[in-house]
């Protein structure tokens, strides 16, 4: 059905940019930790908040995507 | 998906009490709340002081130890360790409990009839838009009989035929019985994960954020407001306008956050368990496990360190 075509595109487009993000945040943290292996559980814990953070807007555009599905 | 599983955004009302309808979000809420503070009063009641604690002691001992562990790392202050303790334990086990109800056997699939969502008002309105529409289309079939689009005349006959048809048929039945006929196609779940209904994760986002303020006022006093309306210079003006807004956007991402996660996390099982009953659905009941301990902790971890920011203060950059 067509009515799905927009509804697959929400979440295709809205998911490329926090995926990046994630990604980022991730490699510029396990670079951290090889640096500084003193400081791992410090740097783990602001890795793990910034990836919630950057998760969130995938989750908006879940949200749209459902929401357009379901209502 | 005619046959398919019914997934609802909104959570369907079970039973009403006078003019409140208990949803059944609100139902598993009420349980997961009734065996926490159980679980706390029998320990506060059966506390013994020793050196080697056992039983449900020890349970809420190593909790709280561990929380306030946890807290300490991040605020490095024991008093401030103290005043959040209770909102960072509180955040994180209701909402760790709700999200984990969501895996129980039962939940979800235990279905029931949900109290008419539809009452007489606007059923009697739905009649009489037929009923309004049908003299419109008589009047039109007359004043137009005499026009030259025979296609024109015909699509307007067959609509005047099956609009007095679905009112003959309608009149058939009683108001009470086209109620019941309309919902009783629809079955809701008896118990549905509370934190996968918006207006507790909504609820959830406006308290955190209502006590960050509410921390910083007692902590800063009056110069907590100097973060938001700062008038020592127009990019300061600004930037304290952006917070204001910030604050608002919070309320969202938090309830958001929350929401998404745990009611996609309902979906994608009973998608999955739809298509596929048998061994295909384990990774995701773990991959649910994973997030459901994840999003509890990313909420209580987030509002620490919003709390934490709000009583700071203003450091010199």
């Amino acid at each position: 059905m067509s009515n799905d075509m927009p509804i697959a595109l929400v979440m295709g487009i809205g998911t490329i940019g926090p995926a990046l993000a994630i990604g980022l945040l991730t490699s510029k943290g396990l670079e951290a930790i090889g640096r500084n292996p003193e400081a791992a559980s410090k740097i783990q814990t602001n890795m793990i908040l910034g990836i919630a953070f950057a998760e969130a807007i995938a989750i908006y555009a879940l949200v749209i995507a459902l929401i357009l599905k379901f209502v | 998906m005619a046959t398919g599983p019914h997934i609802s955004i909104s959570a369907e009302p079970l039973f009403q009490i006078g003019h409140l309808q208990i949803t059944n979000s609100m139902l598993t809420s009420l349980i997961v709340s009734f065996v926490m503070i159980a679980f706390a009063l029998i320990v506060r009641f059966k506390l013994k002081s020793t050196n080697k604690p056992k039983g449900l002691q020890n349970v809420a001992e190593w909790l709280i130890e561990t929380l306030q562990s946890f807290i300490q790392t991040i605020t490095g202050d024991a008093k401030k360790t103290r005043r959040f303790l209770p909102f960072f334990a509180t955040f994180f086990l209701f909402i760790l409990f709700n999200n984990w109800f969501g895996l129980l056997p039962g939940v979800g699939t235990i279905v029931t009839t949900p109290i008419a969502e539809q009452d007489e008002v606007t059923i009697t309105n739905e009649l009489e838009a037929i009923e309004v529409t049908l003299e419109e289309v008589n009047q039109h079939l007359e004043t137009d009989q005499h026009q030259a689009d025979p296609n024109h005349e015909i699509t307007l006959q067959h609509q005047v035929e099956t609009e007095t048809n679905i009112v003959n048929d309608l009149d058939m039945f009683t108001k009470e019985e086209l109620i019941e006929a309309s919902n009783h196609q629809i079955k809701a779940p008896v118990f549905r994960p509370g934190s996968a209904d918006l207006n507790t994760t909504l609820a959830l986002a406006i308290t955190s954020v209502i006590a960050t303020q509410i921390f910083g006022l007692m902590t800063l006093k009056f110069s907590y407001l100097k973060k938001f309306f700062n008038l020592a210079s127009p990019i300061d003006f600004f930037v304290g306008l952006l917070e204001l807004i910030s604050e608002f956007a919070k309320i969202i991402s938090f309830a958001f956050r929350l929401f998404g996660n745990i009611f996609a996390g309902e979906v994608l099982l009973v998608v999955i368990t739809f298509l596929i009953p048998v061994v295909v659905p384990m990774p995701f009941y773990g991959l649910e496990l994973f997030v459901g301990f994840i999003q509890a902790l990313v909420f209580s971890m987030l509002s620490l360190v919003f709390f934490n920011m709000a009583t700071q203060g203003h450091e010199e950059h």
